[in-house]
């Protein structure tokens, strides 16, 4: 029982960052009908700007907040030049455009960092929770971090006039137009937040798994599957099935499969959503008009 | 025709190890062509084509290895192998549309190294280790080099599957593939089967990527996991985005590039080749969305339009 609850718990910090990649990529598909294959690496490629940070002196949370500044204009830089042109050509050019950026920010990271492994620190020192016997402090405090964001964002969209205006240009773009929100910008600050969420499950995930070039590749596939579980229209939804992904992966790797197929989880996962229940478990099923 | 005679004589004017290179050129190429039906013509986006390219492999390999049969007759069962793991897959991927079937077959992409890795078949596919195959010498007591043997073989098999593709995509069944990716509702009120052609398509697909993949095992010599991962199957999509979407010579030019190119961008970096990659995959979606294949088409018309001109 007690390892139990520590596979659970342990998986709920992983899912954290599930949820986070999740949140991001469902942020991006609502408000342009993308789906982003450069998330992941995005976010590896902001972590090795707060790892340089870091190396070269900064306190941990300057740089945090450099590199979220960072990732913030980067997403913002990428939805300007990349992402407009290519948003109303097909399917195909839209997934080929997306796997080129993940390849270039892969390479550019392995290029100017090297692809050896790296340590990444983490900001809470393991004296912060005294007698905690199930997680590490790191865990418990990404996961902190992790739910002070999502509530951040809830309160954004939800409280905020901006807020309102994003979700506004997400939902019907003409209209939103009409009575005066710039819906183009509103595009623009989406991808810098899907950014900034990013990089700091980036920043969280990277002191357990290491650094790397390709940390993030199967990390995204979980948020992909994390995302589609609770239902690629619905944020709240993509959050709760991260969460949900991240303590199925942990659960069964331990006591089912075993850590050798832990990444076939997420493709039984993918496919099993999308061919049974293709729009989540909080999702609405799309009616397409032909 | 020409240009099959000096493909048929090239292995006499070069190394082994070049010979070795167009071999596997091949191979790609008779991939390429199968994902290019699936992708190209008929609009089913797969990000997944490494896990059929190594199914093929495997089966090439675990036939010689395991049960010592000869190496020709690999090849078509790696692609009967192939076109009923393809179908399968096709049957759910059936439900999925765009951007949903990239997702998908991304996943299947990722997890296959770790699949074929996998304890329980660990006595077929030799776990991490994978699997080495003996080269085949040339029969008859023909006075060529294994490699030149088998570059020769493989030149035979591209032959028949580029035959039959052309086949298969000039008639009724390509025009039912464009109409199905061009528009699905209409093609089905036109009586075309779509859910039918198009697991169909898949499995056929699978099929030359399983015969590329089978083709070039045997070329090497020798199967691992970890050359199986994602990063293979987006070279494959590299190759058709390259080499020309919907286009059935696309398919040689994106193998020669995808052979090629990131041995050249490999003497500057280490990292250079997947960048060069990265950068043809947007460049190539914003200039040239038909790839070289339809540069090349729209060179020649213009080109034979000139003399047409000119005199008025």
């Amino acid at each position: 029982m007690e390892t139990f609850l520590h596979q659970v718990l342990s998986g709920l910090a992983t899912g954290g960052i599930y949820a986070s990649i999740a949140l991001a990529l469902v942020m991006i598909y609502q408000a342009t009908h993308l789906v982003n294959f450069a998330q992941g690496e995005m976010a590896m490629f902001s972590t090795y700007i707060a790892w340089s940070l870091i190396e070269s002196g900064l306190p941990y949370w300057v740089a945090f907040g450099a590199t979220v500044v960072a990732a913030f204009a980067m997403g913002i830089v990428i939805e300007r030049l990349i992402v407009r042109p290519i948003a109303d050509k097909s399917e195909l050019a839209v997934v080929v455009v997306f796997i080129g950026l993940l390849l270039i920010f892969n390479s550019v990271a392995g290029f100017i960092w090297t692809y050896s492994l790296k340590t990444f620190p983490t900001p809470f020192s393991p004296t912060l929770i005294p007698g905690n016997k199930y997680l590490t402090s790191h865990e418990i405090g990404a996961m902190l971090i992790t739910l002070l964001e999502l509530g951040a964002l809830y309160v954004f969209f939800r409280f905020t006039s901006l807020g309102l205006a994003m979700r506004a240009a997400a939902y019907n773009p003409v209209s939103s137009r009409l009575v005066g929100v710039r819906v183009g910008r509103m595009l623009a600050l989406g991808w810098g937040l899907a950014a900034v969420i990013g990089a700091i499950a980036g920043m969280m995930v990277a002191h357990v798994v290491y650094l790397d070039p390709n940390m993030m590749t199967g990390i995204l596939l979980y948020g992909f599957a994390g995302a589609l579980l609770g239902g690629i229209d619905n944020p709240g939804g993509a959050v709760i099935g991260g969460f949900i992904v991240g303590v199925a992966e942990n659960v069964l790797g331990a006591y089912v499969i075993g850590t050798d197929l832990k990444l076939s989880v997420a493709l039984v996962l993918i496919v099993g959503v999308l061919t049974l229940k293709p729009a989540g478990l909080f999702g609405k099923t799309i009616v397409k008009r032909v | 025709m020409a240009l099959l005679i000096a493909a048929a004589a090239l292995p006499f004017f070069v190394s082994d190890y070049r010979t070795f290179q167009f071999t596997l050129v091949i191979g790609y190429a008779v991939t390429l062509l199968g994902l290019n039906i699936l992708t190209g013509y008929n609009g089913q986006i797969s990000l997944g084509h490494g896990a059929f390219f190594a199914i093929g492999a495997y089966t090439a390999a675990i036939m010689m290895d395991r049960w010592d049969l000869p190496y020709w007759s690999t090849i078509p069962v790696a692609g009967l192998t192939c076109l009923i793991a393809g179908f399968l897959f096709g049957l759910p991927a059936l439900r999925l549309e765009g951007l949903y079937l990239a997702l998908a077959t991304f996943a299947l992409a990722v997890a296959t190294p770790q699949l074929l890795k996998y304890k329980g078949i660990e006595d077929w596919t030799g776990g991490v280790q994978g699997i080495v195959i003996l080269k085949p010498s040339a029969p008859f007591g023909l006075p060529i080099s294994p490699d030149k043997w088998l570059y020769l073989f493989a030149l035979a098999v591209a032959l028949a599957m580029f035959l039959m593709g052309i086949g298969i995509l000039r008639g009724r069944v390509g025009r039912a593939l464009i109409a199905i990716r061009d528009h699905p509702t209409a093609a089905a009120a036109m009586g075309v089967n779509t859910s039918l052609y198009k697991s169909l398509t898949f499995g056929v697909s699978a099929l030359y990527t399983g015969i590329g993949g089978a083709l070039s095992a045997l070329a090497i010599g020798f199967v691992a996991p970890d050359s199986f991962g994602f990063f293979l199957s987006i070279s494959f999509l590299v190759g058709i985005v390259v080499g020309g979407l919907a286009s059935v010579s696309g398919a040689i030019f994106g193998a020669l590039f995808i052979q090629f190119v990131p041995n050249i961008a490999d003497h500057i970096s280490k990292s250079a080749p997947w960048a060069v990659y990265g950068v043809f995959l947007v460049a190539f979606m914003y200039l040239m969305p038909t790839g070289i294949a339809g540069a090349l088409q729209i060179a020649w018309a213009r080109l034979a339009r000139l003399p047409a001109k000119t005199p008025l």
